[in-house]
């Protein structure tokens, strides 16, 4: 009891806890003063009382994925036998009309993201991006740290040059997906063909050095224990420290369903538990986002008073989770109105957290 | 327990919760207008944990609705149907059987009985469906008829309210719920439900119903058109009453769903909303024991936040709601014991177990 209260004072006097002071504060603290002390801490970093959002599309350029991560309903295997035919690579006029249509959906960014396929290499994704760029003056938040350190191994080049080309051709910013948990012997059991923690943070590392920002996230509530948790926003954490480049911090529950790990859904209470740790650990990231695409609605607007100050995107399309049998879908209509209702003025954002 | 208010007016709240003063109407409505959700909540809580430690309710039940067909048809009611319009249903004591007897291995714990007022029905029928209940599942609590059908039973068999309820008693009638009071106020029974009995006589016979030793439930149906100040004069009545008879068990607030009814074009409660509704009746209702958060019409993932804020029951597994999902309810239709009460240990609470009347199950 001494010890936390110890840790509550650290808080209160805004010093950095430790990995094991974290873990006691979630594991010791009633579910409501964790929300207390998340809620203040976020109005001391954010006193204006607006909740951001960004409206934007994710486009998904392949399902086809080497990877074959026991948590992901989503992907397809390279070989056609075994994909039945379900595997896609986008066509430049699908692409087009989806970058027309969330432009004309008054959106600022897409979100591009795929499969690690086996056959394509620099030239393909640098054609991807300059196609974009020649056609649309659009933001493209691109290419998890995975697929970037999958397209460097597959065309002989260092991360920092793979980088550095993606960013001449017109990539501008990069999501933090692919982190699961920053843990290597959880990583080895659940995306084992997936980059290991080192390389996730390396690439963002360098992303960073190259004055590009990034996203962070943590898929929990699989395979992981509260420690790794910890561990992984600690990692976070230092190389923040480091590079100053995550603009935000995203952390999202595993999604079971159609997925090969057979485990329970973690409860929105231990959802917001989670966040609420996530605002009180992080310092020196400003944004912790919500995550509708797999609480709902309700959870969502909740959320704003465990620590968060975003309510991520409108997402016009998403698969991904939608593949493990999520479907919450929310309008900008609606995504406002939630914000309004909890007391908050609704302001749309780009991807560096600027309001528009 | 000093709690850090964003919001300082509720400091006098919390202050009066303390020394065990009732709340104003100035209280209610302060409890439904601050943006301090997480403060409301700590106090909510305090009161919560003071009266039931770290317990949280559940109960095994089972709902039958016996008729859709029913001739007040509120404006707010996605289920009724008029008699011989498509999809309306009226179940004979046999089609009862058949339900109560295809359930049977499970340990249901209680029925939930409710439905329309519909005139093809006759007094007898009501009689022998309760006998039929009991007969059946005679260890299952019965829990029958909210008094608007009280008020149309007795009008059918031509007896007083107290000889009414004796006769249904009599038949098995052991608990009754807290439907139809909507929101306890003239303007709104005016303009959502005219053919419905009003706050009047809505009180009058929960009276009549606790005098005749039928202990009820009471609710409130929010999210519609109803004011703040409308909903804090419905709690103040209904604890009003309940100093009186201290008949009600639980109170039950009930997210409005307007799908499918002439109200289509209300949006849904939000979270907040509902986290307010379970921490304004828990600080309000100073004299009932148990607040639900009914899953069904607030979804699983919210009720369980809701026990932080308020709750202490999370009503029953249900298997089969029927009324709300007609409204456009995205809740399951019933839960597992085995999911309600790890929902209820992961809230970091002791799941319980209980009968209709709060008595653990052994």
């Amino acid at each position: 009891m001494d010890s936390l209260n110890h840790i509550l004072k650290k808080i209160e006097d805004n010093q950095r806890i430790d990995i094991n002071e974290g873990l006691a504060l979630f594991r010791h603290t009633d579910f409501l003063t964790l929300a207390n002390l998340a809620n203040q801490k976020r109005f001391d970093t954010h006193p204006e009382k607006i909740i951001t959002y960004v409206v934007d599309r994710n486009i998904n350029y392949t399902n086809i994925c080497v990877s074959g991560c026991r948590f992901c309903a989503f992907y397809e295997p390279p070989n056609q036998d075994q994909n039945k035919g379900k595997g896609y690579v986008i066509s430049k006029q699908e692409l087009f009309d989806k970058i027309q249509e969330t432009i004309d959906l008054g959106g600022t960014q897409i979100l591009l993201q795929g499969g690690m396929h086996p056959d394509l290499e620099i030239d393909y994704y640098v054609d991807l991006l300059m196609y974009i760029k020649d056609n649309f003056d659009i933001h493209i938040h691109g290419f998890s740290p995975p697929e970037i350190d999958f397209i460097a191994n597959k065309s002989c080049l260092t991360i920092s040059k793979t980088i550095s080309i993606l960013r001449k051709a017109g990539l501008a910013s990069i999501p933090g997906g692919g982190a699961e948990i920053l843990c290597d012997d959880i990583r080895e059991k659940v995306s084992p063909n997936k980059c290991l923690s080192e390389q996730w943070l390396e690439v963002m590392r360098q992303a960073h050095l190259q004055g590009m920002r990034s996203s962070a996230t943590m898929m929990f509530g699989h395979l992981e224990k509260d420690i790794h948790i910890f561990e992984h926003m600690d990692k976070i954490r230092r190389l923040q420290d480091e590079t100053k480049g995550f603009t935000a911090f995203i952390p999202w529950t595993f999604q079971p369903d159609n997925t090969k790990i057979s485990v329970k859904k973690k409860t929105s209470v231990e959802y917001l538990r989670v966040l609420a740790m996530s605002r009180l650990f992080f310092d020196n990231i400003e944004n912790i986002q919500a995550s509708w695409v797999t609480q709902g609605d309700k959870i969502a607007q909740t959320a704003l008073f465990f620590g968060a100050n975003d309510m991520g995107s409108t997402m016009i399309e998403e698969n991904v989770v939608a593949s493990a049998g999520v479907d919450f879908m929310l309008s900008k209509e609606e995504l406002t109105r939630l914000i309004t209702k909890a007391g908050f003025e609704p302001r749309q954002r780009d991807c560096y957290y600027n309001l528009i | 327990m000093k709690i850090p208010f964003i919001d300082k007016r509720l400091e006098d709240i919390y202050s009066k919760v303390l020394n065990g003063s009732r709340l104003s109407k100035k209280d209610g409505i302060c409890i439904y207008k601050t943006h301090d959700l997480i403060g409301l909540g700590q106090i909510a809580n305090h009161v919560r944990k003071s009266l039931h430690g770290n317990k949280a309710f559940y109960i095994y039940n089972m709902h039958l609705n016996y008729t859709n067909v029913c001739k007040n048809r509120c404006s707010f009611c996605a289920y009724a149907k008029d008699d011989g319009e498509k999809g309306a249903y009226v179940w004979s004591i046999e089609d009862i059987e058949k339900k109560l007897l295809e359930r049977i291995d499970e340990p249901v714990k209680e029925l939930h009985i409710v439905g329309g007022l519909n005139e093809d029905l006759s007094f007898e029928y009501f009689i022998n469906l309760l006998k039929t209940v009991k007969k059946i599942r005679p260890n299952a609590t019965i829990k029958a008829f909210t008094c608007v059908e009280i008020d149309y039973l007795s009008n059918l068999a031509k007896l007083s309210i107290k000889e009414t309820i004796q006769k249904l008693k009599d038949a098995g009638l052991e608990m009754m719920p807290g439907g139809g009071a909507e929101v306890l106020n003239s303007r709104i029974h005016e303009a959502l439900f005219p053919k419905k009995i009003g706050h009047k006589r809505w009180l009058e016979i929960v009276k009549a119903v606790h005098k005749a030793g039928i202990k009820t439930n009471a609710t409130m149906l929010y999210g519609h058109i109803e004011t703040t100040e409308e909903r804090v004069d419905h709690l103040i009545s209904l604890r009003d009453l309940q100093d009186e008879t201290h008949g009600f068990s639980a109170f039950i607030p009930l997210a409005f769903h307007s799908k499918n009814t002439q109200m289509s074009h209300i949006p849904s409660t939000t979270a907040i909303d509902d986290l307010k509704n379970v921490a304004a009746a828990r600080l309000m209702l100073d004299n009932f024991d148990h607040i639900k958060a009914y899953w069904v019409m607030i979804g699983e993932k919210l009720a369980q936040v809701a026990l932080s804020f308020g709750a202490d029951d999370l009503d029953g597994t249900i298997i089969e709601e029927k009324i709300t999902h007609t409204a456009g309810a995205t809740s399951a239709t019933g839960l597992t014991k085995d999911q309600m009460e790890e929902m209820i240990i992961a809230a970091g609470f002791t799941p319980v177990e209980r009968d209709s009347f709060y008595n653990p199950i052994k």
